[in-house]
């Protein structure tokens, strides 16, 4: 166990480093986020009553898709380098390495995302951007341990974004509905418990989910 | 400690499945026929007309068994994918496969359908409500993973979309019961328009059309989904012999 968290580690350090050398990959999903949300009242009307009851759900939707932009990269240069195959070889638990892996992934794109929040909440006049960081915070992990899953699955797929937008999205409309209920003013504690229970049940389950992928997918 | 196969195993044979569907596929074709034709000359003609929706009511006839089946399909999807997945058999995965497309042709006759029936009824093609989103989310479903293994596919070797997809298709499965809860919790939540048609007891002359329509597209859709099946295999087979050929 010891020199699984070991590996676990010194892989999460070396992705941070590499990601770090790069980074303007990190800034374009945080910039995707702030052309999109300035698009909004350009395209709807400069109401700010309007705006204002609609940015809970609006940035929500922002929120996954932008989770959507980094994860074709994800494993890429895994594949590319052999990376992945020397995992399959490696005597520690996969699901160890792809919830480190993860970690850093959502540190880098999802706790960003997290921290812009409250600045594009106060854009569309938001004003409780506290629940909207919060619920962010609950909901951009989950973002990412889908979104592995459906990088893995198109790891090797002829196809775009595109298909890995229609293989995601619909199945992280749970996380939207309870994400964006719990960042609407006055919720109760409803949606925040649920959000907070997928969760707990993305973090057990999706990193094994990952891991059979992976050795499913690589032949 | 000799675990005796079920005689049912055999037909996880390509040969043995072969001949079985052969000999099935013209009963279900002639069954699907004979039964939906029947079903819909009754339902369309002479089951009477509803009290409270006029005519506009007859298309549940499609739409009811339509949505039973898109359901009962990706479920089915799910249960082979689960099988191939542990077993390795290659037929689960084909028969996987198989079912998608029909999965999603009748979740858009259930789509299709029903806004055929809401124009008139409630007076708009659309709206936001659980049961449609939860319609509509299945159908992407179904889109998502025919999507997925058509891309996923080498030429020469489909295993690489066989596991990929049985994968998704038992993510997928797994996340639908919180899907449909998420969505019923959602529309709870905003209070729409309540738009459900109003519960009355269906009368024997309209039951009886709809048991001979339900029959009848299920005898449909098993024997489209065997066909494709079985050209799935053959086609299959075509290419390895190929490869073979060309090694």
């Amino acid at each position: 166990m010891a020199t699984a968290l070991h590996a676990a580690s010194a892989l999460a350090r070396r992705d941070l480093r590499a990601a770090l050398r790069q980074p303007g990959e990190l800034l374009a999903p945080l910039g995707f986020a702030l052309v999109v949300v300035a698009l909004f009242p350009l395209g709807l009307a400069p109401d700010a009553a309007l705006l204002r009851q609609l940015a809970p759900g609006l940035l929500w939707v922002v929120a996954l898709l932008a989770s959507l932009l980094a994860l074709p990269r994800l494993f890429a240069a895994d594949l590319a380098d052999g990376t992945l195959e020397q995992w399959l070889l490696a005597p520690q638990p996969r699901a160890l390495l792809v919830l480190a892996k993860l970690a850093v992934h959502w540190l880098l794109t999802g706790l960003p995302l997290v921290l812009l929040a409250p600045l594009l909440g106060l854009l569309l006049g938001l004003e409780q951007v506290g629940a909207l960081a919060l619920s962010l915070l609950l909901g951009t992990p989950l973002l990412s341990l889908l979104g592995a899953l459906g990088a893995v699955l198109t790891l090797q797929a002829r196809a775009g974004t595109g298909l890995l937008a229609l293989l995601l999205l619909p199945l992280e409309v749970p996380v939207l509905v309870f994400g964006s209920a719990a960042a609407q003013p006055g919720s109760g504690a409803a949606p925040w418990y649920l959000l907070a229970a997928l969760l707990a049940a993305g973090l057990a389950l999706t990193p094994w989910a990952c891991a059979a992928a992976l050795s499913l997918t690589l032949d | 400690m000799s675990t005796a196969l079920h005689p049912f195993w055999r037909y996880a044979s390509p040969p043995q499945f072969l001949q079985l569907s052969g000999t099935l596929l013209p009963l279900l074709w002639a069954v699907a026929a004979l039964l939906g034709l029947s079903g819909l000359a009754l339902g369309l003609f002479w089951a009477p007309t509803d009290a409270q929706q006029g005519e506009a009511y007859r298309i549940l006839f499609l739409h009811v068994p339509a949505a039973w089946i898109a359901m009962v399909c990706y479920g089915a999807m799910a249960l082979w994918a689960l099988l191939g997945l542990s077993l390795g058999t290659h037929l689960s995965f084909v028969l996987m496969r198989a079912l998608a497309p029909t999965g999603a042709l009748f979740a858009f006759l259930t789509l299709w359908t029903g806004a055929l029936w809401g124009r008139p009824t409630w007076g708009v093609w659309w709206v936001w409500d659980a049961r449609l989103s939860s319609a509509l989310l299945l159908f992407l479903l179904y889109l998502g993973f025919i999507g997925l293994t058509a891309a996923v596919d080498r030429p020469q070797d489909p295993r690489r979309g066989d596991r990929a997809g049985a994968l998704l298709a038992l993510v997928g499965v797994l996340n639908l019961p919180v899907l449909y809860f998420s969505v019923q919790w959602w529309s709870t939540l905003h209070q729409g328009a309540s738009l459900s048609p109003a519960g009355s007891r269906m009368a024997p002359s309209m039951l009886v059309p709809l048991l001979l329509c339900t029959a009848g597209l299920w005898a449909y859709a098993a024997a489209a989904v065997l066909s494709r099946a079985r050209l799935l295999l053959a086609e299959r087979q075509a290419v390895q012999a190929r490869w073979r050929a060309a090694a």
